[in-house]
């Protein structure tokens, strides 16, 4: 038994930019804010999920990091969708819809919690976001690390993928937090496919950074 | 290399106690944890819900006479693992090999006060940061593992630990779930029309809304015998999590995550579902969780399996509830005690599940804890005695 | 605010608090469901439509049962808001 994954395909959206499998696809104007970017991008991918409009910043930039992600591959076709795993991790957590659910509440003469945001005010909402979307079913798992943590991601998969429950993962790091923000997700499989890039600590390493 | 992951020390914090003995202790009476709090710090009604007292938390964590300043969560959590650390000597928290595994949902989430926030660090409100200042309190060397994955963060904490552990590069994994209960809760609850004006009614017909509470568990886990001090063994035998891939807050009205979730748990763990004696629900007492874990249950053949929720005994804790409830679980099993589902009365969900109503003697040796949570997700422990 | 002013105010607000923003005032039929089929709308939209009561129109709908009545339609929504309303005509 080959103890190696692969990175089959990744998408990382930071700094106005979106790269998709080493390629720039996308580029936002200069000083756009990032609610305007994000929209930007889903517009130009004739992305067609009225959702979209309803999520956090969070989770939309989550999405659209997965939107394109599968779409440059086929593993929802080629696996099924029980056996994918969504495996991601982040820095900030929800703080950024946390603050604003905060400001609803602050105020006891202006006191109205909204549900609409208060339901965000979880991480591991943008795994549910993906997994509805894409109606996969498998392993979930939201992790909070200060940094990317390629050593765990690598150990984590050779585990994930030994047990009998899991194919393939969709998994990465998605940060959004007092205007910053990086998306860097990608899938794994237990072959190379075309990407072909071994799902190691110093190739995560040299995607998130370079 | 898989092998058998033991359970080597336990502990519990909530307004029943101070220790897993002392709240198992109070269930066993069926004394419940819920009371009605008017506090408008808390909400601007009065609500109800299971609040550690705030004096003794002070009072107990002053004897470690530390001169550093911790916040709420951070004491209940180093309190707890004091507890352990203290009840097993042979773990080493210090080592290299031991990792902490810590589940949250909200973290520091009163520091989001302005108030709060002036006595620390801005970094505080960060969940990693929090995890670092427990790791550095107990001079753990290795960056923690945080798991933030709503409701069932603390079943999936489990479940990591005993995978960290199959990987064979830990002895020891200290697994610690804790969140707290502030306004930032209780007012995004309320928005959702969710909480109950009484003591929550798991799976019950009259049932209408969760209970919410905060909380501590901590418990061991290792994969060496030799680190064991009790006689009465008890191993996490699989575990697996799943996604409904439905709605972002509305539970499934098939039950089929759950249903996957604990297929997978029941096969890894290679128990048939004939074979479980007792199942610690997650019923949280709202309507839509309770009908959604009978059609699972149904599905899994597991119906007939006794079962309760202890929501309605230390409210909904969040990223402590899986630990928690799992310790309780641990202790029925080596008590061979079941317990009683506080405030049940009346069968309310479509699909009829085995609910305790009192405390009873029964001998357990497979249990199955199950969780659900916002985002779609469910997860699934399996324990079994030997 | 005559029932035809509220109607449109309404509109407005919905788009703008469900954040349907691919909608335009023109696109929403007055009698139209607003749930399951007709706009596609969920139970935290029903529940954010109650904070939408509370907060632009004074009005507290404590039992959520009561909103899918009051929900059903704009039209519903406004004779609703109408009915309720402490100052009429002023």
């Amino acid at each position: 038994m080959s103890d190696m994954n692969y990175i089959t395909s990744y998408c990382k959206i930071e700094s106005g930019k979106v790269v998709l499998n080493n390629e720039e696809v996308f580029r936002g104007g200069e000083n756009v804010a990032e609610a305007d970017f994000m929209k930007s991008v889903y517009k130009h991918f004739k992305t067609d999920y009225p959702k979209f409009y309803k999520m956090d910043n969070l989770c939309k930039l989550a999405f659209i990091a997965s939107e394109l992600l599968l779409k440059t591959n086929n593993i929802t076709e080629k696996y099924n969708r029980d056996r994918i795993a969504i495996v991601i991790s982040n820095s900030a957590s929800s703080l950024d819809i946390d603050t604003e659910h905060q400001s609803t509440i602050s105020d006891k003469d202006n006191f109205f919690p909204s549900p609409a945001v208060f339901v965000y005010t979880l991480p591991n909402i943008l795994i549910g976001e993906i997994a509805i979307r894409n109606s996969i079913k498998g392993e979930n798992s939201l992790f909070i690390f200060e940094n990317f943590n390629p050593e765990f991601m690598e150990n984590y998969h050779n585990i994930l993928l030994n047990l009998k429950t899991t194919d393939a993962c969709i998994s990465g790091y998605v940060d959004f937090y007092e205007h910053k923000y990086k998306a860097f997700l990608y899938t794994v499989e237990k072959t190379p496919g075309v990407l072909a890039i071994e799902h190691t600590t110093e190739n995560l390493n040299q995607l998130f950074n370079k | 290399m898989k092998s058998d992951t033991y359970i080597a020390a336990m502990n519990v914090i909530s307004p029943l106690g101070f220790t897993s003995e002392e709240n198992f202790g109070q269930l066993k009476q069926m004394k419940t944890g819920v009371l009605v709090h008017d506090d408008p710090q808390l909400y601007f009604e009065p609500v109800c819900a299971a609040l550690i007292d705030s004096d003794r938390l002070r009072s107990e964590f002053k004897k470690l006479n530390t001169d550093i300043s911790y916040t709420r969560l951070e004491q209940l959590m180093i309190l707890s693992i004091e507890s352990v650390i203290k009840q097993n000597p042979k773990i080493d928290v210090k080592s290299e090999r031991t990792l902490l595994v810590i589940s949250t949902t909200k973290g520091n989430i009163d520091l989001l006060e302005p108030a709060n926030l002036k006595k620390f660090d801005k970094d505080r409100k960060m969940i990693w940061k929090t995890a670092d200042m427990i790791a550095t309190h107990f001079k753990n060397p290795n960056t923690p593992l945080v798991v933030s994955n709503a409701c069932i963060s603390g079943v999936l904490a489990i479940i990591l630990g005993k995978r960290m552990l199959d990987s064979s590069q830990y002895d020891s994994i200290i697994v610690s779930g804790v969140d707290i209960l502030t306004n930032f809760v209780v007012s995004g609850f309320e928005s959702f029309k969710a909480v109950s004006k009484e003591v929550c009614k798991p799976y019950d017909a009259s049932r209408d809304g969760i209970s919410l509470g905060e909380g501590c568990g901590t418990m061991v886990l290792t994969n060496d015998k030799s680190l064991l001090n009790d006689d009465s063994v008890i191993v996490v035998k699989g575990g697996s999590s799943s996604n409904d891939a439905n709605h972002i807050s509305g539970p499934s009205r098939t039950g089929d995550g759950l249903l996957l979730a604990i297929s997978n748990t029941l096969e890894e763990a290679g128990i048939p579902a004939s074979e479980i004696d007792y199942i610690s629900g997650h019923g949280t007492a709202t309507l839509f969780n309770d009908e959604m874990e009978s059609l699972a249950m149904a599905d899994a053949h597991l119906s007939d399996v006794p079962l309760n929720s202890l929501k309605s005994y230390f409210g909904h804790t969040l990223g402590a509830a899986g630990i928690i409830e799992s310790i309780m679980a641990i202790h029925s099993m080596k008590e061979n005690t079941l317990i009683g589902t506080y405030n049940y009365k009346e069968p309310g969900v479509t699909k009829p599940l085995n609910v305790i109503t009192k405390t009873t003697s029964a001998e357990i040796v497979n249990c199955l804890k199950t969780a659900a949570g916002f985002g779609g997700c469910n997860a699934a422990v399996l324990f079994q005695k030997q | 605010m005559n029932e035809l002013e509220l109607i449109d105010k309404l509109k407005e607000e919905i788009i703008q608090t469900l954040n349907l923003e691919d909608l335009k005032k023109e696109d929403i039929d007055t009698d139209a469901p607003l749930f399951g089929a007709g706009l596609g709308l969920d139970s935290i939209d029903a529940l954010e439509l109650i904070v939408l009561l509370e907060k632009n129109h004074g009005i507290k709908v404590s039992n959520p049962q009561e909103g899918k009545a009051i929900f059903k339609s704009i039209r519903t929504m406004a004779e609703y808001i109408q009915s309720k309303s402490p100052i009429k005509n002023p």
